[in-house]
């Protein structure tokens, strides 16, 4: 049921595991419905350098999280904010139509990540609580 | 290496089934409800195979339907008997952990005004009799508990359940599917009205079933049209199938202690081997009643379709309960029946052995099983977390 491009991502995912002491880190999903992202972001200049990810989830939510991490590294933090799941997907050239909500993950991993680095910029510690998990 | 661990979803047809079926689909190819001789032969073929499933299950000839398999055999057994008793009342009952053979046809009664139970197991996947005298009452016309089930392999206290439904005055259906390649069954010996077995399981050919029916017994027609199987079953019936269901069956009960005993022993060095090499793992079923295929286990902090295609890449099948492999996203309804926390019931698998593996083959599964469980766990944010001393975010 997975094309090629997605099976490779699988099977070889890249950008695997933490930063230490990341500039931003955002995690997604619950382990009740079986996916979990995690993203931690290097940013030099409000560019990402680097992107690490991990992920509890099948093998869409793992090509996926690798795949999203390396098309965020190398822009910039607003141009990081405009990438989509969609786009994501079209990297994979597609998935299955119900693993389309894994390729969402991705996305707001990234965004999480990038307000948890805005938000550590203007020195305001972030409140874990207000992180609602989808 | 390619190693087949998936018996529980179908096994190979067996080389002498397979001859014994070549002849139906070119030279004896007759209708068996025809006239003429060549229809004569078919219909020959059909006694011959209807007699050995009656030998083997304890009952008559006449009692045996030929079906198109398991699932066809399950929905006329529960819709047949129900809508044809709805007068004596609208109540149906099912354990939790049926097959959906069994599970759809019963959210179909449901809506269509049926009053169903589903009965609880505990957490090794028993049916306790308790509970159906619990819920059983004078409106039930039919309970249908499997024996055997195909995700854990726990088996049922048939007997004793099929003893409380008839003291109620309701009929009493087994699906037998993943029982009948390990088991001996005789009918009145379990005491059941209805039982449903499919040929693919015990190396038959796929598309090949039986619904054993008791006489005296009525069930509204599923199929209808000519008349066929004693006018119950329309359909032209595919002799060649039948003829490969009767001689598996044939063949799976000359050698079953043998076989039991092997495959009962590869499946105890695999889980012997699993629980002391694998940490953070569960057990899945009743180490005491079970079929001797089946081992299921489920990885904490992973993910069961990772697994699944890990395993495939190193040429291992095997089945994940876990909902991401078959467009469901709902983790096993059987697993969560027991009582497996959901998050864990993600990360499991189902590993089935037949006659054909071999030592070498479940010690491979379980040298490639580590590699991919620890690959995983190292790309799990749960496992992290797991070391830090939290389990869930």
């Amino acid at each position: 049921m997975y094309n090629q491009k997605v099976l490779e991502a699988f099977a070889n995912p890249k950008n695997v595991g933490e930063i230490e002491n990341p500039d931003g880190e955002g995690t997604v999903g619950n382990a009740t419905c079986g996916d979990i992202m995690r993203i931690t972001l290097r940013i030099e200049n409000d560019v990402i350098v680097d992107a690490k990810f991990q992920t509890f989830g099948c093998a869409a939510a793992i090509a996926t999280s690798s795949t999203a991490t390396q098309m965020v590294i190398g822009m910039t933090v607003d141009e990081a904010l405009q990438l989509t799941n969609a786009r994501v997907v079209e990297e994979l050239e597609g998935l299955p139509p119900q693993k389309i909500h894994c390729s969402v993950l991705a996305e707001e991993a990234i965004k999480k990540a990038i307000e948890d680095y805005r938000a550590k910029k203007e020195n305001k510690p972030i409140d874990k609580s207000h992180i609602d998990y989808v | 290496m390619k190693v087949y661990a998936d018996c529980a979803a179908s096994t190979p047809c067996d080389e002498a089934v397979l001859q014994a079926m070549l002849p139906y689909f070119t030279k004896e190819f007759g209708n068996a409800h025809s006239q003429h001789a060549f229809g004569r032969e078919s219909a020959c073929a059909l006694d011959t195979a209807r007699d050995t499933v009656a030998r083997i299950l304890g009952c008559k000839s006449n009692e045996v339907y030929f079906t198109s398999g398991g699932t066809e055999s399950d929905n006329w057994a529960l819709k047949g008997t129900a809508l044809h008793r709805k007068n004596k009342g609208k109540h149906v009952i099912i354990s939790s952990i049926e097959h959906h053979g069994i599970l759809t046809p019963a959210e179909w009664l449901e809506q269509s005004g049926f009053r169903v139970t589903r009965l609880p197991v505990d957490n090794t996947g028993l049916v306790h009799v308790e509970d159906l005298e619990k819920y059983i009452d004078d409106q039930t016309t039919i309970v249908s508990v499997m024996y055997a089930n195909n995700e854990v392999g726990t088996i049922q206290p048939i007997k004793e359940l099929a003893e409380v439904a008839h003291r109620h005055g309701a009929l009493f259906h087994t699906d037998c599917v993943q029982a009948i390649p390990y088991m001996n069954i005789n009918v009145s010996e379990l005491n059941v009205d209805l039982l449903t077995i499919s040929a693919h399981k015990f190396y038959g050919p796929k598309g090949a079933g039986v619904l054993y029916v008791r006489n005296g017994v009525k069930l509204d027609k599923l199929i209808c049209g000519g008349g066929q199987e004693r006018s119950q079953r329309a359909g032209t019936v595919n002799v060649p199938a039948m003829v490969g269901l009767a001689k598996a069956l044939e063949l799976s009960r000359e050698n079953l202690e043998k076989n039991n005993a092997y495959i009962a022993s590869l499946r105890d060095h695999f889980e012997q081997r699993v629980e002391k090499e694998i940490p953070y793992i569960r057990q899945n079923g009743n180490k005491n009643h079970r079929i001797p295929s089946i081992a299921n286990y489920s990885f904490e902090f992973v993910e069961g379709e990772g697994i699944l295609m890990l395993l495939d890449f190193n040429g291992i099948a095997v089945s994940s309960g876990s909902a991401c492999s078959s467009g469901s996203l709902d983790p096993s309804h059987v697993l969560l029946a027991m009582g497996v926390p959901i998050e864990v019931s993600h990360g499991s698998i189902r590993f089935s052995f037949g006659k054909h593996n071999t030592m070498e083959e479940v010690d491979y599964i379980v040298d490639k099983l580590k590699e991919t469980i620890t690959r995983l766990r190292e790309m799990s944010p749960l496992f992290d977390l797991k070391k830090g001393g939290t389990y869930n975010v």
